[in-house]
C-alpha cells in the first residue's frame, strides 16, 4: 500500500529451551516417568515387555475413546454418552451375532449403532444450539444404557470369543506387541496429524476459541460439530468391537465410567474443557499416565475405590497446577 | 430563576486515547424536563455515567442543590436521590416485578426479607404509574415499555428526585412512547426533575422545556425548546469543521457488482434496496437503531433473510451462511472485531490465514512455512504494528487489530468488501492509515460498502451515501450533493415527520 513505514514483521518463531521445558507436555513426561519408576519399584516383573503390553492393552479401549473425545473438548463441547454408546454397541454386536451366527453382520451392526448414537447427539446439539452438551449427552448416556438393559435384561450375550480371529483382536500379538496396540498407534497418529496439520484441525481450534469469529471466517461450525459427534460415535462402536473380543460376555453394565475416564485423560493431557486449547501429544501421554497409574496401584493390591481416590486427587492437583503457577507468578510480579 | 437542583461545570472525562467529554456543562432546574441531544458518540452516555458515579471525571465539579458532591459509585448517586434508566433495560427476567424493583435495597427486618411489604409497596408504585400489570408478574414476560415502567418504579422506590432517562424511546412504539410521555409529565408535575436523552425531535417537543446539545465531546449550547427551529438544532448537532484529511483517490467507477432488492428481515428492516459498483465506496449511515449492521449481516448470511433478492454481477444468488457469501466473493469486516473479527488468543498470522486455509494446503497438510510467509506479507501490506506474526491479536491496539482484520480479508479473493464501522475505537493515526487502505482497495477494483456513524468519514470517503432510519432507506445522496445537514435530516426523517405532525396537532388544539 501507498505509505509504508517499511516495518517488517518476523515470521519465524524463536524457540528456546526454556519454552520447551515450560510446556505442559514436559510436565506430563515427568509424571509419566515417575509413574513408571513407581510401578517398576512395586513389581520386578513390571518392565517385562509381555507384562507391560498386557497392562497397556487393559486401558486401550478407553484410550481409543479418548482420541475423539479430545476433538469434542477442543470444540468446547463434551460427550458424557460414550460409555452408554460402547455398552449399547457391544450389546448389538452380541445380539446380532447370536441371531445370525454371522460375526461380520454383528460387527457391521455394532459400528452402525455407534454411528447412530453419535449422530443423535450431534443432531440434537446442532439443531438446538441453545442446549448444553453436558445435559444432552448425560441424557443420551442413560438412554443408550437403558436400551441395552431393555435388550439384555439381567442376562448377557456373548459367544463371539469362540471365533478364534475375533478374540485375537484383543488377545493376539506380534511378538510381545498386541494387535490392538498397533491399531491404537495408527489411530493416534492419524488423529494427531488431523488435529495439528490439517485445515479441519485448525478450524476445530477456531471454533473452540470463538464460535462467532469462526462462523464469520466462513467455517461451517455446526457441520463440523455434527461430524465430530458422529465420529465419536463411530469410534465408540469401533472400540466396542475390541471390547467384545476382550470380554467374552456383554452385560448392560459394561463400559461404565468410560466417559469420565476418557475426559479425565484429555483434561490431564492439557485439553481445556473450555475449548480451543491443548495438544494431541499431551492427551496421548495422559492416556498412558492414567492407564499405567491405575495398573500400578492395582499391583500393590489397592482396591478399586482407593485407586479412584488417588486418580481423582491427581487430576485435581494437575488441573490446578497452571492456576497455582500463575498465582505465584503474579505474586512475584507484585513484589 | 430557580437555583438549579443539579449543576455540572467543566466536566472532562478522558478514556485511553480519547477525550469523551471536554469541559462540558449542564444544569437542571427543579421540576424540569431537560432534553440532552447529540449525534452518536457526542458523549451523552458518558456524561450520564459521570453523573451516576460509574465513571469518575478527570476535571470539573458537580453541585447538588448548590453543594459540591462526588459519587464514587452508583449506590452513592442513588442515595443522593439520582436514578438512571438506561437504554438497554438491565433487569432480571426470571424474577418478579417487585423483586426487580427492590434489587439492591430489599426491605429487611431482623435479617428477614419483608416480602409482603415489598409487594404492597411495588403495587402502590405501579398503580401510581397506572401500570397494567402487577408486582407479581415475571419481568421477562413484560414488554420493553412495561419493563421501563418497572425501572421507573424502581427509581421512585429509591425516592429519586432526579431521574435520568437514556434513550428510553429507542425501542418503543409510538403508542408506548406516548405512555412514557404521560408518566414523565406526571413525575415532573410531582416535582421530579428529569434529564431526557434522545435523538428524536418528537420526544423533545413533547416533553422538554429546554434542550442542551453536545457535539464531539463538547458542550454546544442550551436552548429553550420553543425558541429554536429544527434546522438550527440540526446545525448545532452537526456543525463541525471537517478538517481531517481523507485520502480518497479518484477512481473510475465500473460495472455493478452487488445489488440488493427489497431486503426484509422481520422486526429489523424492510424494503432495503441499493447497489454498489466496482471501485466505488458506498457509505451506509444512520443513527443508532437504523439497522445498518443488521442489513449487512443479512447480506453476509450471518442472519436470516425474510424476503428480498441479492444479485452479484447481475445474477441472483442465494446466501444461507457466511461461507456462501465468502465463496461468492463477499467479505464482511464486522463492527465487533474483538468478538466476530478476530480470535484474540491467536497470533495475528493464524488470524489472517483462517478464512483461506485451503490455499496453504500442500498434499494433505497445511504448509506452515507458506502460511507464515503469506500472512507476514499481508500483515506488512496493511502496515500492522507488530513484532512478529506470532504476536497475539489481543496485544495489538484497536487500529492495528482492524488492520489485521483487513489483511484477513485481503487474503481472500473478494469482490465486495463490507466494512462495518472500520474506524470505531481506532486512534487518529491509525484511522488515516485505514482510510488510505480503503482508497487503495477501491483503486484495485473492490466494491466497498462502508457503514459508519461518523459524519466526516462518510462525507470524506464515500462516492455515494445511503441513509437509513429505523430499518428503512430514507435517501441516497451523491458525493457532490451530500452535506452534514442533509444526511442528518434523512437519518432523522421519520422522527422529524412525526414531530411535525405533532406540532400541527398541538397547533390545532
Amino acid at each position: 500500500m501507498a505509505t509504508k513505514s517499511g516495518r517488517t514483521i518476523a515470521h519465524v518463531k524463536e524457540r528456546s529451551l526454556k519454552d520447551l521445558l515450560l510446556r505442559w507436555e514436559s510436565l506430563l513426561v515427568l509424571i509419566f516417568i515417575a509413574v513408571n519408576i513407581m510401578n517398576a519399584s512395586f513389581s520386578p516383573y513390571y518392565l517385562d515387555a509381555y507384562n507391560l503390553f498386557t497392562s497397556i492393552n487393559g486401558f486401550l479401549v478407553k484410550g481409543m475413546i479418548a482420541l475423539p473425545m479430545a476433538y469434542i473438548l477442543l470444540l468446547g463441547d463434551i460427550d458424557l454418552s460414550v460409555g452408554g454408546n460402547v455398552c449399547l454397541s457391544a450389546t448389538v454386536l452380541g445380539i446380532v451375532y447370536n441371531a445370525t451366527n454371522n460375526i461380520w453382520l454383528g460387527i457391521a451392526a455394532c459400528l452402525a449403532t455407534g454411528i447412530l448414537c453419535g449422530a443423535l447427539n450431534g443432531l440434537i446439539l446442532t439443531k438446538f444450539t441453545e442446549l448444553a452438551p453436558m445435559i444432552v449427552t448425560l441424557a443420551t448416556n442413560i438412554l443408550f444404557r437403558g436400551l441395552s438393559e431393555r435388550i439384555l435384561g439381567d442376562g448377557s450375550t456373548g459367544g463371539m470369543q469362540s471365533i478364534d480371529w475375533f478374540s485375537k483382536l484383543y488377545y493376539g500379538r506380534v511378538g510381545p506387541v498386541p494387535y490392538m496396540f498397533i491399531v491404537f498407534c495408527v489411530m493416534a497418529v492419524v488423529f494427531g496429524l488431523v488435529m495439528h496439520k490439517t485445515v479441519f484441525g485448525r478450524q476445530m481450534y477456531a471454533i473452540g476459541e470463538n464460535k462467532r469469529a469462526a462462523a464469520y471466517a466462513g467455517i461451517k461450525v455446526e457441520k463440523i460439530r455434527m461430524f465430530v459427534f458422529t465420529l465419536t460415535g463411530f469410534i465408540c462402536g469401533f472400540a466396542a468391537v475390541f471390547y467384545c473380543a476382550c470380554l467374552g460376555s456383554v452385560k448392560s453394565n459394561v463400559a461404565e465410567g468410560f466417559d469420565l475416564e476418557a475426559i479425565s485423560m484429555c483434561v490431564l493431557g492439557g485439553i481445556s474443557t473450555a475449548g480451543g486449547k491443548g495438544t494431541f501429544l499431551g492427551a496421548i501421554i495422559a492416556i498412558f499416565i492414567i492407564g499405567l497409574l491405575r495398573y500400578g496401584l492395582g499391583l500393590i493390591n489397592l482396591s478399586g475405590q482407593t485407586i479412584r481416590i488417588v486418580i481423582g486427587a491427581l487430576l485435581i492437583a494437575v488441573v490446578l497446577f497452571p492456576t497455582i503457577r500463575d498465582l505465584i507468578k503474579n505474586r512475584k510480579a507484585k513484589k | 430563576m430557580d437555583q438549579p437542583i443539579l449543576e455540572l461545570r467543566g466536566i472532562t472525562k478522558i478514556f485511553p486515547g480519547v477525550k469523551a467529554l471536554d469541559q462540558v456543562q449542564f444544569d437542571l432546574r427543579p421540576g424540569e424536563i431537560h432534553a440532552l441531544m447529540g449525534e452518536n458518540g457526542a458523549g451523552k452516555s458518558t456524561f450520564i455515567k459521570v453523573i451516576m458515579g460509574v465513571h469518575q471525571a478527570e476535571e470539573g465539579e458537580m453541585l447538588l442543590n448548590g453543594k459540591p458532591v462526588h459519587f464514587k459509585n452508583t449506590r452513592e448517586a442513588q442515595k443522593a436521590g439520582i436514578a438512571a434508566i438506561y437504554q438497554h433495560v438491565t433487569s432480571y427476567p426470571h424474577l418478579t416485578v417487585a423483586e426487580n424493583i427492590f434489587t439492591g435495597h430489599l426491605k429487611v427486618r431482623f435479617g428477614i426479607v419483608q416480602w409482603k411489604a415489598m409487594y404492597e409497596e411495588a403495587d402502590r408504585l405501579l398503580q401510581e404509574l397506572s401500570a397494567d400489570f402487577d408486582s407479581h408478574a415475571l419481568m421477562g414476560n413484560l414488554s420493553v415499555a412495561q419493563q421501563q415502567m418497572v425501572e421507573i418504579a424502581k427509581a421512585l422506590s429509591l425516592n429519586a428526585k432526579i431521574i435520568i432517562m437514556d434513550e428510553p424511546t429507542a425501542a418503543l412504539t409510538k403508542r408506548e412512547s406516548e405512555e412514557l410521555y404521560r408518566i414523565a409529565l406526571k413525575l415532573r408535575d410531582e416535582g421530579v426533575a428529569i434529564i431526557f436523552i434522545s435523538h428524536r425531535f418528537e420526544d423533545m417537543y413533547a416533553l422538554a422545556s429546554r434542550v442542551t446539545v453536545f457535539r464531539d465531546a463538547h458542550y454546544i449550547g442550551t436552548y429553550d425548546v420553543d425558541g429554536i427551529t429544527n434546522a438550527d438544532l440540526i446545525k448545532a448537532m452537526v456543525g463541525r469543521e471537517i478538517n481531517e484529511l481523507f485520502p480518497k483517490p479518484e477512481v473510475e467507477i465500473g460495472e455493478e457488482i452487488l445489488r440488493v432488492e427489497n431486503l426484509c428481515r422481520t422486526g429489523y428492516f424492510k424494503d432495503v434496496s441499493f447497489a454498489v459498483n466496482k471501485g466505488e465506496i458506498v457509505g451506509l449511515t444512520g443513527l443508532v437503531g437504523a439497522r445498518r449492521t443488521e442489513v449487512v449481516q443479512t447480506i453476509f448470511g450471518a442472519e436470516k433473510l425474510t424476503s428480498g433478492k441479492i444479485y452479484l454481477e447481475g445474477k441472483e444468488v442465494k446466501i444461507k451462511c457466511p461461507s456462501d457469501a465468502m465463496k461468492l466473493g463477499i467479505g464482511l469486516l464486522p463492527e465487533n472485531r474483538q468478538i466476530e473479527g478476530l480470535i484474540l488468543d491467536w497470533g495475528i498470522g493464524q488470524n489472517i490465514t483462517l478464512t483461506e486455509l485451503k490455499k496453504y494446503v500442500r498434499g494433505l497438510f497445511i504448509n506452515e512455512k507458506l502460511e507464515h510467509i503469506t500472512s507476514k506479507d499481508l500483515a506488512e501490506q496493511v502496515d500492522t504494528k507488530a513484532v512478529s506474526i506470532f504476536d497475539k491479536a489481543s496485544s495489538l491496539s484497536g487500529g492495528n487489530q482492524q488492520k489485521v482484520v483487513v489483511a484477513k480479508a485481503l487474503g481472500s479473493d473478494f469482490k465486495v468488501l463490507i466494512l462495518d464501522e472500520p474506524t470505531k475505537g481506532v486512534d487518529v493515526g491509525a484511522k488515516a492509515a485505514i482510510y488510505e487502505i480503503m482508497g487503495e482497495l477501491a483503486k484495485e477494483g473492490y466494491a466497498i460498502i462502508m457503514i459508519s456513524s461518523e459524519m466526516p468519514e462518510i462525507l470524506g470517503m464515500s462516492d455515494r451515501i445511503i441513509v437509513m432510519c429505523e430499518g428503512r432507506v430514507t435517501g441516497e445522496l451523491s458525493r457532490e450533493e451530500a452535506t452534514q445537514e442533509k444526511i442528518l435530516e434523512l437519518a432523522m426523517a421519520k422522527h422529524i415527520a412525526a414531530a411535525e405532525e405533532r406540532k400541527v396537532q398541538t397547533g390545532e388544539e
